[in-house]
């Protein structure tokens, strides 16, 4: 039979049965709408996370206190955590390619001001910080390293602690009281929004770390030290020197500080995500064979509803052939169309779910093309065994059945 | 000239009960072009037995079949769906068209199979417009079957036998269904259709129905027992218009009545 003709006579075979044909596709759009959605969501999350790592910084290197090296277990123990402003120094000093570096304290506190007070981070840290961070003022000026050394007793602000405290005026040039000590704001950072572990970046005040570990946590060692490399291909280098040399500070005491590098960071962080999506597309892979199963059983039922009709065909000159890519197309159309129907809500449904809950969603396109071809494939496989069952029917036997 | 159907001794034995049937039990016949045939016999006889074997539907346990000078025994399952399809039309009993699907698209099945597959749907359209126009049916090529009368209906299926200009068409009891009225009117399509050459098979049980064809043949227990020429033929036309003098007569009384 012509193409066409047979393309013709399965679609009004479909819509000689529009509700049973729709009840049949809608196993397939839900399977495919999930998919897409399922994998939307995922990717959408990946993309979030890689943003927010290139949000700390560029050619970061961190490094911590406490030694992560064997399987996770915190090493070295019983000698006291042990990162100290020295060592910040020792590096900035030493080892050649570091363009930014800057140690950092952390700490949380109240702080108080303009008769309102408020609970927040308060993180010393040196005067590269914003520039390490890639992080740059929106007013005003960062604190310098006269500051440092003067143990200043001066701060700049994120945009939420300065909205929180001074909602209608300029926060530059006011007093902050931490500890009841009052600290100078010099400026104010830009907007950075949320973090890889969803806390408020903006949520701060960075005081000198000086100022810090004596006026305000009386800490002896810091948090850790972030360092920007001068180049991407100078990572690893300076890794491996901040590494040595730090070793070699320690005189042969057990290592008791971790050294890692953005990228390690990044695929740690985006390993999850990977994984996420791995287990939604299963899950929403599941619905959409669930699908091709409903298929596979309609048109069993079809067959057999429509024995006569096949003994029909037969009999007035059909070959085995037609009747089996009739049915085939049939199963195709259905799985297909409904694979299309099913992008077209998943694609909707992703966007419905960011807009209205806020989540990043990112709809790859080759999902979409992977999406119509896997159930078309799904119509053939599960189309298949039906189609050859019509097509085996002997016309006597066929038109007689009752 | 050689005749379109040519059975010798054949026989058809049914295998798949307990016991076998054994339901034609060797009949030869010869068919000639033009010919128009009444098939009678009592409720299983093997009427439609025979006529499965000479749609080349059902394949004779014994016995040789040569349909226009084929041997439809050394035919493969695709090649004897052609022959179905170039040199045979189909009228089966009841009806048998598609449900929901309207009577030009059931007229037009036959010829999306066969040496039609290359053949354009405008062709087809037209082709088959033209077979519902044969038997009066035109003006109602979009209804779907349940929206037709039985006498239509079974036009339709006149039709969809016809559209592929068949050497032979074999109808298994046209018009079992029908009333009276309405089987006249089957028959005068018949009628026609014979006399521009068509060959013409069909079952009946009813005696008068045999008088419309120019050749009765009566099955007994599976073997013809009688095989004669019908001498004073039943025209329908004829028929039809006794029938209509008939009924303007009856329907005048009625007014007449009514109006006293
Ligand atoms: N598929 C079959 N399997 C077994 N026996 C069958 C089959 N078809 C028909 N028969 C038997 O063959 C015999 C002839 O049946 P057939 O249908 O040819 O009769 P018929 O003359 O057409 O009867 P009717 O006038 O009632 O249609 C019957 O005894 C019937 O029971
Ligand atoms: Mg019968």
């Amino acid at each position: 039979m012509h193409f066409t003709n047979t393309l013709r006579v399965a679609l009004r075979a479909l819509r000689r049965n529009t509700l049973r044909s729709l009840l049949t596709a809608l196993g397939m759009i839900i399977g495919v709408a999930a998919v897409i959605t399922m994998v939307s969501i995922g990717s959408g999350a990946k993309a979030q996370v890689e943003a927010q790592v290139a949000s700390l910084g560029q050619n970061l290197i961190t490094v911590m206190p406490g030694s992560y090296s064997s399987g996770g277990m915190r090493g070295g123990f019983g000698s006291s955590v042990s990162l100290t402003p020295e060592d910040a120094d020792a590096i900035a000093a030493e080892v050649a390619n570091i363009d930014g570096l800057s140690a950092e304290v952390r700490d949380r506190n109240q702080v108080l001001a303009n008769g309102l007070n408020w609970n927040t981070n308060v993180n010393g840290v040196g005067p590269d910080y914003p520039y390490v961070r890639n992080w740059p003022m929106e007013s005003g000026a960062m604190f310098t390293e006269q500051d440092v050394k003067s143990l200043g007793k001066v701060c700049v602000i994120g945009k939420t602690v300065a909205d929180q405290m001074f909602p209608n005026e300029d926060p530059v040039g006011q007093t902050l009281r931490i500890r009841n000590l009052p600290f100078r704001i010099l400026g104010v950072l830009t907007p950075k929004g949320f973090s890889i572990f969803g806390s408020d970046e903006d949520d701060v005040v960075l005081i000198p770390y000086t100022s810090h570990m004596r006026r305000v946590s009386r800490r002896t060692s810091i948090s850790m030290i972030r360092i920007q490399a001068a180049d991407a291909d100078k990572v690893a280098q300076v890794k491996q020197s901040v590494e040595d040399l730090l070793t070699q500070r320690r005189r042969g005491r057990e290592p008791d500080f971790t050294v890692r590098t953005q990228e390690e960071l990044a695929s740690a962080a985006t390993a999850t995500a990977k994984t996420m999506t791995g287990l939604l597309a299963g899950i929403a892979g599941v619905s959409l064979i669930v699908g091709g199963i409903g298929i596979m059983n309609i048109m069993l039922v079809s067959v057999t509803e429509r024995t006569r009709e096949i003994g029909i065909r037969l009999a007035i000159g059909a070959h085995g052939k037609d009747v089996l890519t009739q049915f085939l197309i049939e199963a195709i159309l259905l799985s297909s169309l409904g694979g299309m129907v099913g992008v077209a809500v998943g694609v909707g449904g992703s966007q419905a779910l960011s807009s209205y809950n806020g989540w990043p969603v990112l709809v790859p396109t080759t999902w979409i093309f992977i999406s119509v071809a896997g159930s078309a494939l799904v119509g053939i496989i599960s189309g298949f065994y039906p189609a050859y069952k019509a097509a085996q029917l002997d016309p006597i036997d066929a038109l007689r059945y009752e | 000239m050689s005749p379109v159907v040519k059975i010798q001794d054949l026989h058809k034995i049914y295998e798949s009960g307990e016991v076998p049937v054994h339901a034609v039990r060797g009949v030869s016949l010869e068919i000639q072009r033009g010919e128009f045939i009444a098939l009678m016999g009592a409720s299983g006889s093997g009427k439609s037995t025979l006529m499965n074997m000479l749609g080349c539907l059902d394949r004779p346990t014994r016995g040789t079949y040569e349909l226009d000078g084929i041997d439809i025994d050394e035919l493969d399952r695709n090649e004897l769906a052609d022959l179905r399809n170039q040199k045979l039309g189909f009228v089966f009993q009841g009806f048998n068209l598609l449900a929901r699907t309207t009577a030009l698209e059931n007229v037009e099945l036959p010829m999306l199979y066969g040496r039609h597959r290359k053949v354009s749907m405008e062709k087809i359209r037209e082709r088959a417009m033209h077979c519902l126009e044969i038997v009066g049916l035109a003006n109602r090529f979009d209804h779907f079957p349940n929206q037709l009368s039985g006498g239509q209906q079974q036009r339709v299926a006149i039709a969809r036998g016809l559209v592929n200009e068949p050497q032979v068409l074999l109808a298994d009891e046209p018009t079992g269904n029908l009333d009276s009225k309405t089987s006249v009117e089957v028959m005068g399509v018949f009628q026609k259709l014979n006399e521009q050459g068509i060959t013409i098979v069909m079952v009946t049980h009813e005696l008068d129905i045999a008088k419309y064809c120019r050749r009765n043949l009566i099955l007994r227990d599976g073997v013809v027992v009688r095989d004669e020429m019908v001498a004073d033929r039943t025209i329908a036309e004829e028929e039809m218009q006794r029938i209509k003098a008939a009924e303007a007569a009856a329907k005048l009384t009625h007014q007449a009545k009514s109006g006293a």
